[in-house]
């Protein structure tokens, strides 16, 4: 894949077709090394014998507070979030600020206490990073990136090359709650819904699902931009396989569904922040769905589809009258800057 | 959710599927056209095809704004972006619309300042919020849309406004309809008919292709049940050996239409002599113009367009699609040098369009077949 666009766009930062050609053909080629090939949340490589995973993000979502959760509560979660999908428990965190001239030293102390609280529930330190301050009009009030480490967890052996036929997709619970909360902070729709963010850490789900799978567990993902739809997509194309996804069966709630029918928008399209999707086994799929559903906030985890041979690279809506549709990646920018 | 789950129950969906496989005649073909592209996005949104029996063709229609819009059209729009001081303000599907410099999201991140807004009047608001802008308001759409610019308009007008203009593109489907029903290749059986522009012209202006042309009409909505209970109405009326105009979408659409909007209408535009539509050339008596009393709002008064025509790239074989003479796969540039993320024929750029809605929904395994 070349890059060949000749500007950058907000598509290519929605996490869907563009963003996958701009990382994959710009980007990676560049920096081509076995590491980055797997092209996924975070990175593992070994290091004196043990397995590690690093990752980082950087966080530019508008407004930066909203329902249940702020940037800086984003940024701790959210790469969290990449190291638990990889199987890792987090050991340490880094934060990087990029502030603009002028934002008041109250909305940074409140962000700041927000990463330090996320920080804590997590149980892993902030241990450094850095800060540097831009003119004003120059960044959106303020930038965040984080940094993260931790080691694998002996028991995950994830690869999407090992998911076969007639494994099982679940996902952790009900989707799209993130990008709308974004979407009405905004302010410019007009619309107003008891909706809040899903921003969480999913570790003690992985960890539960771990515990009890173990080799079971053959991939895991958190749908963020691009949604559930952009990450089994991307499953499909790694493991050239076909995923059959019950539309019914999955979980969203009312008021995500509302607005999605409202605008024009596939709820599967949508962000999550606090959500992650595994295939699993299907011996194990019914003791990890419910080892997940043990787990607080777990409750409305579902298995959702399955892995199938044919069509392959393609991720299929079933319908329960028999009607199928193809699920595609999200192409261009439903949301504006979003995480 | 209501007005939403009880059109899509799967049990009721499933009996009105074998309904219409029970009536369909094995011997014959049924070719039927859903003229809306909101008809054409819940078909394939929805898997309906694979419920219905494979005698039964659905051809999709012309009724998709953005897809009709020729390319010298968003030009002259993102013209008007490019004046300083100006703000342009479209509907979101028109911002991967591409002109021939580009779409409007490409000048956007260029600089130029071009918003999305879900309104006509969000656009009013920025004008009034900005006074020392222009805004401009790119309206396309069929009848379903052009009421909302009208009431913009009159509304501008009462508040006095002096720097907000619309770039009016606004056209009508009957005469699409007519077009597609003259045209020498046309081999329609019926028309699902345009549910949500029918909501304001009523459904007389349909009754011509019953009368005329002697193909029945439903109009209908565009949940799953709404448009398979169309076609059923529509192959009943195909063995009765009658043609005529019927409503299924009686909950929304009035047969007279709404008279209120039809007033704004009326007393906010006047028909084009003649307009051209991407895919089908020109067509007259089928668009609408801002009367020449409120000229202070027609951007094309107010700005001075390029207006340059700009033929469709050959290769691409829009206007067979349109008119259901080729379906998507079988254009030679389908899902190759045209898909959804670098569109060249019309039916690829918005999602409502026959072959994005294609691309994007029915199955890979047969787009690579074909």
């Amino acid at each position: 894949m070349r890059f060949t666009d000749a500007h950058i766009e907000m598509a290519h930062g929605a996490g869907g077709k563009a963003s996958r050609r701009l990382v994959e053909g710009l980007i990676g080629p560049a920096f081509a090394n076995p590491a980055l090939a797997a092209m996924s949340d975070a990175a593992v490589t070994s290091f004196c014998g043990t397995r590690i995973a690093t990752t980082a993000d950087g966080y530019v979502v508008r407004p930066l507070r909203f329902n249940g959760g702020s940037i800086g509560e984003l940024a701790v979660n959210g790469t969290l979030n990449d190291l638990a999908v990889s199987g890792a428990r987090a050991h340490a965190l880094m934060a990087t600020f990029v502030l603009e001239a002028g934002l008041s030293s109250d909305i940074l102390r409140a962000e700041v206490d927000a990463m330090a609280a996320a920080a804590k529930r997590a149980g892993v330190s902030i241990v450094g990073g850095d800060t540097k301050v831009v003119e004003h009009g120059k960044c959106d009030g303020m930038y965040v990136t984080t940094f993260g480490i931790g080691e694998v967890d002996p028991r995950a052996n994830l690869d999407p090359k090992s998911v076969k036929p007639g494994d099982v997709v679940l996902l952790s619970g009900p989707i799209g709650d993130h990008g709308i909360t974004i979407l009405l902070a905004r302010g410019e729709l007009e619309l107003e819904s008891e909706v809040s963010s899903d921003t969480r850490p999913v570790w003690p789900f992985v960890e539960a699902l771990l515990r009890t799978c173990q080799e079971g567990v053959r991939w895991m993902r958190d749908p963020t931009r691009g949604g559930v739809a952009t990450s089994l997509n991307e499953l499909v194309r790694d493991c050239r396989l076909a995923i059959a996804v019950r539309e019914e069966d999955i979980p969203i709630n009312p008021q995500v569904r509302g607005a999605c029918e409202l605008l024009g928008l596939d709820p599967l399209h949508i962000a999550n922040e606090g959500q992650f999707l595994a295939i699993l086994a299907p011996e194990d799929a019914e003791r990890g769905l419910a080892a997940v559903r043990a787990v607080p906030g777990g409750e409305r985890a579902t298995l959702i589809g399955e892995v199938r041979e044919t069509p392959i690279c393609t991720v299929l809506g079933v319908m329960p009258y028999g009607g199928t549709r193809s699920i595609d990646m999200l192409v261009g920018d439903p949301l504006p800057r979003i995480c | 959710m209501k007005y939403v789950d009880e059109f899509r129950d799967p049990v009721l969906i499933g009996n009105v599927a074998r309904e219409i496989a029970h009536s369909v005649d094995p011997a014959r073909t049924y070719r039927i056209m859903e003229v809306c592209g909101g008809h054409t996005h819940s078909i394939y949104r929805h898997g309906l095809r694979d419920v219905l029996p494979e005698n039964l063709e659905l051809v999709h229609g012309p009724g998709c704004p953005v897809c009709v819009l020729p390319t010298g059209r968003v030009d002259d729009g993102l013209s008007i972006a490019r004046h300083p001081n100006t703000i342009l303000c479209c509907f979101g599907d028109m911002m991967r619309v591409p002109g021939t410099k580009g779409t409007p999201l490409e000048l956007k991140a260029q600089g130029a300042d071009i918003r999305m807004v879900y309104s006509p009047l969000d656009a009013l608001r920025l004008a009034q919020d900005n006074p020392e802008k222009n805004v401009c308001f790119f309206a396309i759409g069929f009848e379903t849309t052009a009421p909302s610019t009208a009431l913009t308009i009159l509304r501008a007008q009462a508040l006095g406004l002096r720097n907000f203009t619309i770039f009016a593109n606004h056209v009508t489907i009957v005469p699409a309809m007519r077009a597609i029903l003259d045209s020498p290749d046309m081999r329609l059986d019926g028309f699902v008919g345009p549910g949500h522009v029918a909501t304001v012209t009523g459904c007389r202006p349909y009754e011509f292709i019953a009368t005329e042309y002697h193909k029945p009409v439903v109009v209908s909505g565009f949940e799953p049940l709404d448009i398979l209970e169309g076609i059923l109405m529509i192959i009943r009326q195909l063995h009765a050996g009658e043609a005529k105009v019927e409503n299924q979408y009686r909950r929304i659409v009035p047969f007279e239409g709404n008279p209120a909007a039809l007033r704004a209408l009326a007393q906010v535009f006047v028909l084009r002599p003649y307009f051209e539509w991407r895919g089908l050339g020109y067509i007259s008596q089928s668009a609408l113009a801002i009367r020449p009393e409120l000229a202070a709002f027609d951007a094309e008064v107010q700005f001075e367009l390029p207006g340059i025509r700009v033929t469709d790239p050959k290769a691409a074989q829009c206007g067979e699609v349109l008119k259901g003479v080729l379906k998507p796969v079988q254009c030679k540039l389908f899902g190759k040098e045209c898909n959804p993320e670098n569109p060249v024929g019309a039916l690829m750029v918005s999602s409502e369009g026959a072959c994005a809605a294609h691309y994007r929904y029915a199955s890979r395994a047969e787009a690579i077949e074909v």
